[in-house]
């Protein structure tokens, strides 16, 4: 195609080409900390106009590439960095094979990791985004990678996708306006930009993790804790899971290993400060911060 | 950059590739991807050395081959259990079939709908026995649903409400308005049985519907796909059976399907050097096809617009008769406009 970039995010490896040169220095300009080997990819993702005419006029980017919808919306060029975004995670979503894909946030400490999942708008992106600034490591905001030999979690840290509100709230954390990308107004889910993860999470992004607590966090509720059984973890987990069918037998082990060897539990809060405090109160209740304990004494 | 001819090659002659630089291994797998050809690379190169980056994607697609392959005979066994009050034979078609019958064509190969094939009087009881066990209608529009129930040879996709998977039930093998007639009854009384108590078609039908659906009905998208099945379909009958030639001859006549079948053989020899088991008469027109069918570029995407338009409007010419495609094309494109 005209204009291309390869990425290396985490353990996945993307080929991305654009029938358009902005899309692809947008994604240059907010992964510029990350590997762009040209290498064998994974995936390939394709920005291409909807026809020849689109091109030009009223630019429309169609979202193709390996893995495919055949419904998607085209989105209009100035959007082309939530396209690629979009097809990023497509690829993922649908082709992913080496790792359980859980739909969820994490961030982790000594060695631990924090899961936290649920639908969009739950909040789990922000919360991942706001404890990353507070002493955690960021693990990603959108996949989780359960290794279903180790157990293990993958980094998979791609820069984060701020909605609405979230990007005041964020701004506000952060003093230094280039960890941001381009606003992008009226898109499908409102205003969007991405944050760039702290360097240094993205340069250990091929150290795994092991997990320690799981978590399905609302925002816009009132404080409320509950803990949840692993029958129960186990079914919410598969819905959040875009490959558990995919994956069979393997994806069944992963995923019953990982409710039983991680406490869990639905935490309820009304911002984001409440739930920044909420993940380190469980955080040092459950075993899971025996690391921390131990690096008290 | 690479086009269709690459992956030809690399199914052919595993070996090659083996030399190729990052680059070009990047080109031939997303190219392999786009004519559904990948699983099939990926279990040709199982045993053979591949850079690491490669390697890992074709390990990946290895293991996708066999969740596709388990879930394609349990949606058989499905409808196995579906249409176990039927009487009469339940064909499997097309991927479902060469796994189900555990034929070389089934190796790596993608399936994704159901195809059935029955006895056109017993299609009523078969859409009815299908609908109780939980299969659901995909189009609700009343014209495309007339529209199949006249004119095609299959009765409007189904879709399995729970599994997600479509089921297409098929009474013959071409369009009711294409020229050729195929013998639908005669395609089920030579079925053969399998373990399960499902049926395949016996080999020189498989062929003829394989050539059939090619080269007589479709605008030949996945046409690299469909001369692979044929490919590893002839050279596996023919090893089998001396005289297969001969049968095959014999059905395809009995079908008229000749000149599809003809046509088939001399694409797939061109394609991937498939035995000769018909004498090669080459035919001019044999470049274009040739043209339309590798239309694939190193980043999947689908080359020489003209050419694949032209072949699209055949498709359509072939179904039907001028008038009857002239109310067709009408008739959606009026929907398409009020919608």
């Amino acid at each position: 195609m005209r204009h291309a970039c390869f990425l290396t995010v985490g353990p996945a490896r993307f080929r991305i080409g654009s029938d358009w040169r902005a899309p692809i220095d947008q994604l240059r300009a907010l992964y510029s900390d990350y590997p762009m080997d040209e290498v064998v990819p994974d995936f390939t993702v394709r920005l291409q106009a909807t026809s020849a005419l689109r091109r030009f006029v009223r630019p429309q980017v169609a979202i193709a590439g390996d893995f495919t919808l055949p419904d998607a919306v085209p989105l209009p060029l100035h959007h082309g960095l939530l396209a690629a975004e979009m097809a990023m995670n497509l690829q993922m979503a649908l082709g992913w094979r080496r790792h359980l894909l859980l739909h969820a946030s994490a961030v982790s400490r000594q060695g631990r990791a924090v899961v936290m999942t649920g639908v969009s708008g739950a909040g789990k992106s922000t919360l991942s985004a706001l404890l990353a600034e507070r002493g955690w490591r960021f693990l990603g905001d959108e996949f989780v990678l359960l290794d279903p030999e180790t157990g293990n979690i993958a980094p998979f840290p791609r820069p984060i996708s701020l909605k609405n509100a979230a990007v005041a709230a964020m701004e506000h954390e952060i003093d230094d306006d280039s960890r941001f990308g381009p606003v992008l107004r009226d898109t499908p889910k409102g205003t969007i930009r991405h944050l760039r993860p702290r360097t240094e999470w993205i340069e250990q992004m091929a150290r795994e993790t092991r997990p320690g607590l799981l978590l399905f966090p609302r925002f816009g509720f009132p404080r409320a804790v509950r803990r949840m059984d692993e029958a129960e973890s186990f079914v919410r987990l598969t819905q959040a899971s875009t490959n558990y069918v995919a994956l069979g037998e393997r994806g069944f082990d992963a995923l019953t290993g990982f409710v039983r060897s991680v406490p869990a539990c639905a935490i309820d809060y009304a911002t984001g400060d409440e739930g920044a405090e909420l993940v380190e109160r469980l955080w040092s209740e459950t075993g899971a911060g025996a690391g921390d304990r131990a690096a008290a004494a | 950059m690479i086009d269709g001819w690459s992956v030809a090659r690399a199914l052919t002659d595993p070996a090659s590739v083996t030399r190729l630089d990052a680059g070009a291994w990047t080109q031939l797998l997303s190219a392999a991807r786009a004519a559904s050809l990948i699983g099939t690379l990926a279990e040709l190169m199982a045993d053979r050395p591949v850079p690491y980056p490669a390697a890992r994607v074709l390990a990946d697609v290895r293991l996708s081959n066999q969740t596709g392959l388990r879930q394609a005979l349990w949606e058989a066994e499905c409808a196995r259990l579906a249409l176990a009050d039927y009487a009469g034979k339940v064909v499997l078609l097309k991927g479902t079939a060469f796994a189900a019958a555990g034929l070389d064509a089934a190796q790596g190969r993608s399936i994704g709908d159901l195809d059935i094939l029955v006895a056109r009087e017993g299609l009523d009881q078969v859409e009815a026995l299908l609908l109780k066990a939980g299969w659901e209608w995909v189009k609700p529009d009343p014209y495309d649903d007339a529209y199949y129930r006249q004119w095609m040879h299959e009765l409007p996709p189904m879709i399995h409400a729970e599994r997600d998977r479509m089921i297409d039930v098929h009474h013959t093998i071409l369009p009711l308005t294409a020229r050729p007639k195929p013998d639908a009854a005669a395609l089920i009384a030579d079925a053969r049985a399998l373990p399960s108590g499902l049926h395949v078609l016996s080999p020189a039908d498989m062929i003829c519907h394989a050539a059939a659906h090619l080269i007589a009905d479709g605008d030949l998208s996945g046409g690299m796909r469909n001369l692979w099945d044929i490919d590893r379909l002839v050279r596996q009958f023919v090893a089998e059976d001396a005289g297969f030639p001969d049968r095959l001859a014999e059905r395809a006549a009995l079908h008229g399907l000749g000149e599809p079948v003809e046509r088939a053989l001399r694409l797939c020899y061109r394609l991937f050097g498939t035995p000769a088991i018909w004498p090669i008469r080459p035919a001019v027109s044999d470049a274009l096809y040739l043209r339309r069918i590798t239309a694939i570029d190193g980043w999947g995407r689908k080359t020489r617009k003209l050419t694949r338009q032209g072949f699209y409007i055949r498709s359509h010419l072939l179904r039907m008769p001028p008038a009857m495609l002239a109310r067709h094309l009408w008739t959606k494109w009026r929907k398409g406009h009020r919608g």
